[in-house]
């Protein structure tokens, strides 16, 4: 116990010293554009950590092997979907940085705003932003509470580490911003790597002979495991997951953020052939799951997340479980952190937009809200219910919606009006909301269609109903006058 | 379409959308992984090298 104590504890130090550190050396934070994205100026290995800081959250590392334990083959989806958003952000992201920097904005929401010269669009993206990102920030919380529990053999509580972590996060996202965070992300990415790599290797050799020998036993046990079932989790439901997780890939706010922290599009460009590659470290965070399956089998519901540490802590001494548990750890703090900011962000520039001369005082309002912002997701980390399960289902879809916007925006002949966009986000939150919070889906809306259109992911649908009414709305109301060109 | 090269990105997005109808099986196996893991893990593999050749191709005609 005192072991895997001293690696998270000093794992934890070393993050804060670093991003302190970091900023330091990177020059200053004072303004919100050095604070939130780093004076534009970071070049193909930074903006890579810091995707890759982001995408590589808790979900990542407990939910990917909590999915391949409980559910088979349709976790696949996991390692597929972010090799086609790389391939999709090859012309995506080039195009909103080129947008953004020459309109100087820092959120998603101005982007909005500027894109089509409507304040009022900007601000319904934000509560968007806002409303998919609060769950998003606790769902890290709680992840991390349960990691640092679990290893530290129960010295540390669930909810001490909630609340150590949390004050970690709030130093250094003020002091630091998110060069603090593109610091912390790298020695993130070095443990995770080490970690993930090792443990997805060590373990199938350890307890089933090698990654062979280890499907061999599960195809034994469980013939229909590794291969996607005819209803249900089926053929037409993975396409249409994976189509909807690369749509939505880009439009979380903090990831649409980081866009705007690149010196230059090339930067994008280059990470396109570079993040497929690194997306593969997911493919042994299934082999833990897989080997956790044949060792410590019975974890159902929530537990399924479990997996991995429990599998873990049977197989290996102290020293190993503490690396696990720190590498875990930053999982949750690195986008937590970032989500963090991006909210502050989000909510600075519109109760003190950017005026000239005054570079300091929205940066200041951001870094005044970060502990409010932390204490608030404290505060539904322990009092949230099921409300919060019910949002963060939704928060994936929730940010989906902003898609067929954030492309109209981008083609030069789309001819979508301000109303046009917010009608569409409107109507597809609100459909959002509907199949969520009424547990509607494909099955239940159209019980005599066949499977293969039923299994068809519900999201889509309100994809659909969004796209009909931006471009409905569209037709019958004139474009803003003062609609911002690229 | 003055890129035509451009269009091979779409190879790997269309292999793993359509990953379940091309490859839903166990057999053949793939370094140990059920046939569905390895033409995902293949097809990543491959969305790497097709970005990379097309990003090669686009800087020499910028």
């Amino acid at each position: 116990m005192m072991i895997s104590l001293g690696i998270l504890s000093a794992t934890l130090l070393l993050a804060l010293l670093l991003s302190v550190l970091g900023a330091r050396r990177a020059g200053g934070t004072t303004s919100l554009e050095q604070w939130s994205v780093g004076n534009r100026g970071f070049g193909t290995i930074l903006v890579f950590m810091l995707l890759a800081g982001e995408i590589y959250t808790t979900f990542a590392f407990l939910g990917g092997s909590g999915w391949a334990y409980g559910r088979g083959a349709p976790a696949f989806y996991i390692i597929g979907y972010g090799a086609v958003a790389y391939i999709m952000s090859y012309w995506l992201l080039p195009a909103i940085w080129k947008r953004g920097t020459v309109w100087k904005v820092l959120s998603q929401s101005e982007y909005f705003t500027r894109a089509y010269g409507s304040p009022a669009l900007g601000n319904v993206v934000a509560v968007v932003s806002i409303a998919a990102l609060m769950p998003y920030l606790v769902l890290q919380l709680k992840g991390l509470g349960i990691i640092v529990s679990e290893s530290s053999y129960g010295a540390i509580s669930a909810n001490a580490a909630i609340w150590i972590g949390t004050i970690a996060m709030v130093i250094y996202v003020v002091v630091s911003g998110v060069k603090g965070s593109v610091m912390t992300a790298t020695l993130k990415d070095a443990m995770v790597l080490l970690c993930v790599v090792g443990l997805g290797i060590v373990l199938p050799y350890k307890l089933h002979g090698g990654i062979g020998p280890m499907f061999t036993r599960i195809i034994a046990e469980r013939p229909e495991f590794l291969t996607l079932p005819s209803r249900g989790m089926s053929p037409s439901w993975f396409a249409s997951t994976v189509l909807l997780t690369v749509l939505g890939f880009y439009m979380w706010p903090h990831t649409f953020g980081s866009v705007f922290t690149a010196r230059d599009a090339s930067v994008f460009r280059r990470n396109a052939a570079l993040m497929p590659l690194y997306q593969l470290i997911l493919l042994f965070v299934l082999f833990i799951g897989f080997a956790a399956l044949l060792s410590v089998p019975g974890l159902q519901g929530a537990d399924m997340d479990l997996a991995l540490l429990r599998v873990t802590r049977d197989a290996f001494g102290q020293w190993i479980v503490g690396l696990v548990g720190a590498a875990g750890m930053l999982t949750a703090l690195v986008p937590g952190s970032l989500i963090l900011m991006s909210i502050a962000t989000t909510l600075a520039r519109i109760l003190r937009p950017p005026r000239e001369g005054q570079p300091a005082e929205s940066a200041m309002c951001a870094r005044l809200l970060v502990p409010v912002l932390a204490g608030l997701a404290l505060l539904f980390t322990f009092r949230g219910g099921s409300t919060l399960v019910t949002l963060l289902l939704m928060a994936y879809s929730m940010v989906t919606q902003l898609f067929p916007s954030l492309l109209a925006s981008l083609l030069p002949n789309a001819r979508i009006t301000a109303a046009g966009a917010m009608a569409g986000i409107i109507v597809g939150e609100v459909a959002v909301a509907a199949t969520s919070i009424g547990g509607v889906s494909m099955t239940t809306l159209f019980p005599e269609w066949p499977h293969s259109i039923t299994d068809i992911n519900v999201g889509l649908l309100a994809l659909v109903l969004n796209v009909v009414a931006m471009l409905l709305v569209s037709r019958v109301t004139k474009p803003a006058a003062h609609r911002a060109q690229a | 379409m003055t890129r035509p090269y451009r269009l091979l990105a779409l190879v790997p997005a269309i292999a793993i959308l359509g990953a379940p109808w091309f490859a839903n099986r166990i057999e053949p196996r793939i370094l140990g992984m059920p046939f569905l893991l390895g033409w995902i893990v293949f097809w990543v593999l491959m969305a790497s090298v097709v970005m990379a050749i097309i990003g090669a191709l686009d800087s020499r005609h910028p």
